[in-house]
């Protein structure tokens, strides 16, 4: 087995615990290489069907080729697609910074879906090596009843033993790629010949690292048109994944206020 | 930025084709784990451009002095308490190795995030304060690495600038420490004297320690072996889930050990169940070439339909896991309240759970002590060896045969409250479960629901003689029966008069005596009746082993009518017989019956009528999901 090998199997394990002692899983589709390569493994762990819905909370600012990758690949891969709607700006915590609070709509569109379906599990695409608070994260990791993250009381969790009984009312994130990096990710992707958006790929000397919303979301300065030189840029470089995320620069601790209120 | 570089050899999934290994740096608190972590990236190379200035600016504004742990504390209450809450990982290279960096925190507060953290290393660092020595959190450390099964450690004696780098002070600890691991079974990779604040030994030997000739921090992590999948033991292959998407019937789970191959002969424990790997299934559908080894997450089908289930092993036939109802354990325990004899839990092995008991407690000792005291119960962050009797068999190994498969966990409310290693496994007086193989019923217990609208269950009357048992249990059987149900009544007297007649009224012989009730009441129940047993039973302890078997189907009542009212009552005589002496043993006189305390119903006959108690009993079946309500979802009951 190779590395990609051990990673591939031990998120088919994390899929598989997750499907079956929750109730009522969805898989949070981003759109992003992230969640495109999540889509892949929960196939391959279920072997070719994705048994539960893909959500999709849409804040209507995502990039134009995004929105057609989804429709594309939503029908393609048949998934069971539920695209639900963010809360408009205002109705967000205004002390907040700009593009926090931008972002955190999401959490309240997340929010809401949850009321609607009552999901006792949330599958999402986060990453220990992407930024520092998400390094702290369980692989199984409880939500209080507002959706909420308490990094001070994380249970116990080792030799692959998940807790999994949320409380009445609250639910759990589902983390199957947390061991995986940047790296990882690309490489998979060539390797499986896994679809992704062109944005990540550069075009007149820019291409994006991250996909977020479109007014929130920087290209970085890069000249790696696929993923064979992506992966040789990433050997190169010293600038964070998430380098053209605003949100994260605006403060200190604004991504991780966005976190403890249940943002991924 | 300079992007593209040819480099030398063409980039791999990890960057290269060096092997990957994750450390994990535990210790006592503040003995100077984030400063070492926080040394070993800027050595190196392995910082982001500008982290190292935005820190020192950071510090600057805060009005403090600089210090290499900031580079960890990325959270805010991180840095406001001073102390690191939970385990990051971070990303570095040594020369022949990618490592993988757990920081672990020292906190005793926090051991349930050290354990986290150290559960998934393949070797760890235990860094020690010169100035200070081997303290209980040390101790502690050490031990839990042996619990968790990381073999691979290196000391460092950190803070050597405040000794004067003193070669006799680094010896007296290396020789402390170097003794207590030993006695635990675990050698010391190496043993390093270091600065991690000046650097002294983390990349370099310098001068102020010329007197060591061992390797640096950085040669002892470019020496360690990543964790290699157990591919030469006993093929293990626990079963996650069954899925049947389609036409096919497809055993999903992960290999934890040996391997496997289409054609295998294979048996499932704990039934004890013998077929034939049919194929290896895959998506996209591949071909499944070769043996697929330990690690690997497989589906594959068999030759023939078995009733498998969660939890299940498969292996090969003539070396499979044992099939045990009972075994001993060396755990740890984080939970809040102490472990004690007596004490109810959920065990899992893998993805088999099982109610459990705890039966006896040995050895409880904090491992932060140097002279350890025994305990009578488990405290929090301490450990112990523990007996636990499980309500279902599950097939496991010992920890000392099979590392994956030989170890354990235990919730308490649904949380993860300790783990440890399987010690031994008793299969008691059980028969080697090959020579017994059980026929299974024709019919699904869907199919006896659909007709019985109800599920199996064991109803448990307990309570004085004369408190109105076998009256309510004769009740509640023609309510049942009268609604299309199939109840049947197990009264203790009436069995007394056949399967038990071997039996009499000693504790032990009582004990058995509820036992086969229980065992007989189950298989009813497993077959979709409702057995009703109507039993003194006063021992607590009796009626905990009846639950442990029954399960989940398990109803427990308390028929809790009043003492007097009882002894007026006395249809059979027996209360005047015992006044008066000549019935010895008699439950009711005598304070010898050791009520409920978390019955499923409680009810006093002598308030109600045998109707109105009916009723309770009806609701509480319906509440508790044994009686369907009026609209059925047959679905969610299959």
């Amino acid at each position: 087995m190779d590395h990609l090998d051990q990673l591939e199997a031990q998120s088919i394990y994390i899929f598989r615990e997750a499907f079956a002692r929750l109730k009522k899983i969805a898989l949070l589709w981003s759109l992003g290489k992230d969640s495109n390569v999540m889509i892949w493994l929960a196939r391959k762990a279920f072997f070719g069907r994705v048994p539960f819905p893909a959500l999709h909370v849409d804040t209507g600012k995502k990039f134009p080729e995004m929105y057609r990758f989804r429709d594309h690949y939503g029908k393609e891969w048949d998934l069971d697609l539920r695209v639900e709607p963010c809360p408009p700006i205002d109705a967000v915590d205004p002390t907040l910074p700009p593009a926090a609070r931008s972002a955190a709509r999401k959490t309240e569109g997340l929010k809401m879906a949850l009321g609607k379906f009552g999901f006792d599990g949330l599958i999402a695409g986060i990453r220990r090596d992407e930024e520092a608070t998400r390094a702290k994260e369980r692989v199984f990791s409880p939500r209080g009843l507002e959706g909420n993250w308490d990094v001070r009381d994380q249970p116990p969790e080792f030799w692959d033993h998940f807790n999994a009984s949320p409380p009445q009312g609250a639910h759990l994130r589902i983390h199957p790629i947390l061991h995986w990096t940047e790296a990882d990710i690309w490489a998979y992707t060539k390797r499986e010949n896994i679809p992704i958006i062109p944005l990540y790929l550069a075009k007149d000397g820019k291409r994006y690292r991250s996909l977020g919303d479109q007014d929130i979301t920087n290209p970085v300065a890069s000249t790696a048109s696929n993923i064979d030189e992506i992966l040789i840029e990433l050997e190169q470089t010293k600038v964070p994944e998430r380098a053209g995320r605003a949100l994260d620069h605006e403060t200190e601790d604004a991504f991780e206020r966005l976190r403890v209120a249940g943002y991924l | 930025m300079n992007m593209i570089v040819t480099p030398a050899s063409p980039a791999t999934p990890n960057g290269t084709t060096r092997p990957q290994v994750r450390i994990v740096i535990v210790g006592h608190v503040d003995h100077g784990k984030s400063t070492l972590v926080g040394r070993l990236l800027h050595e190196t190379g392995s910082l982001p451009d500008g982290k190292l200035e935005m820190l020192k600016a950071v510090s600057a504004r805060r009005g403090m002095p600089f210090e290499w742990s900031f580079l960890l504390d990325a959270l805010q209450t991180e840095r406001d308490q001073g102390i690191t809450i939970d385990t990051t990982q971070i990303r570095f290279r040594t020369n022949s190795r990618d490592i993988v960096l757990i920081d672990a925190p020292g906190h005793a507060e926090f051991l349930r995030n050290m354990i986290t953290g150290a559960s998934q290393a393949d070797g760890a660092v235990l860094i020690i304060d010169a100035l200070e020595g081997v303290r209980d959190q040390t101790r502690r450390h050490g031990y839990l690495l042996h619990l968790l099964g990381v073999k691979q450690v290196a000391i460092v004696v950190n803070k050597m600038d405040r000794v004067d780098f003193s070669a006799e002070r680094f010896k007296e600890i290396s020789d402390e420490i170097s003794a207590h691991l030993n006695g635990l079974g675990v050698k010391p990779t190496a043993v390093i004297p270091i600065s991690a604040r000046d650097g002294d030994g983390v990349a370099m030997r310098t001068d102020r320690i010329s007197w060591y000739k061992g390797p640096t921090v950085v040669e002892a992590l470019d020496a360690l072996e990543p964790a290699r999948p157990l591919e030469a033991l006993a093929l293990r292959l626990p079963v996650q889930a069954i899925y049947k998407f389609d036409d096919r019937r497809i055993v999903a789970g992960r290999i934890e050990s040996g391997s496997l191959i289409a054609g295998d002969e294979i048996v499932i424990m704990p039934a004890g169940k013998i077929a034939k790997i049919k194929t290896v299934e895959s998506w996209p559908a591949t071909p499944v070439a070769g043996r697929q080894g330990a690690g690997r997450s497989v589906g594959i089908t068999l030759d023939r339909e078995l009733f498998i289930e969660r939890g299940d092993i498969v292996a090969h036939a003539g070396s499979a896991p044992r099939e045990t109802r009972r075994l001993r354990a060396r755990i740890f325990w984080l939970h809040d309240k102490p472990l004690a004899k007596g004490d109810q839990l959920l065990v899992r092995c893998g993805p088999k759970e099982s109610r459990a008991t705890v039966v006896a407690i040995e050895k409880a000792v904090d491992p932060g002590e140097l002279s350890s005291s025994e305990n009578k119960a488990i405290g929090r962050n301490h450990v112990g060896e523990i007996d636990i009797s499980l309500s279902n068999p599950i097939a496991t190994d010992p920890y000392t045969e099979n590392p994956r498969t030989g170890r354990l966990v235990i919730e308490v409310s649904g949380r993860i409250a300790g783990g440890g290693l399987v010690l031994s496994v008793d299969a008691g007086q059980r028969a080697v479960p090959v020579d017994i193989v059980p026929v299974e019923s024709a019919l699904r217990p869907d199919e006896r629901s659909a007709r019985y609208q109800h599920n199996g269950a064991v109803v448990w009357l307990t309570g004085l003689p004369a408190s109105g048992k076998s009256t309510l249990a004769k009740a509640l059987e023609r309510r049942l029966f009268t609604n299309g149900g199939s109840p049947i009544l197990l009264d203790g007297d009436t069995l007394r008069a056949g399967l038990n007649s071997d039996l009499g009224f000693s504790t032990a012989d009582r004990s058995e005596n509820i036992r086969r009730l229980a065992e007989v009441a189950t298989h009813l129940a497993r077959n979709g009746h409702i057995a009703i047993v109507a039993a003194v039973s006063p021992a607590r302890e009796d009626r905990a082993a009846a639950r442990r078997i029954a399960d989940t189907a398990f109803r427990e009542i308390h028929v809790a009518t009043p003492a007097e009212v009882c002894e007026d009552r006395d249809p059979k005589g027996h209360y005047k017989k015992a006044r008066a002496g000549a019935l010895a043993s008699f439950t009711g006189i005598g304070n010898d019956y050791e009520a409920p305390q978390a019955a499923e119903l409680v009810i006093d006959t002598s308030t109600r009528t045998v109707a109105e108690a009916a009723d309770e009993i009806e609701q509480m079946l319906k509440n508790t999901g044994v009686l369907f309500d009026e609209a059925v979802d047959l679905a969610a009951n299959i």
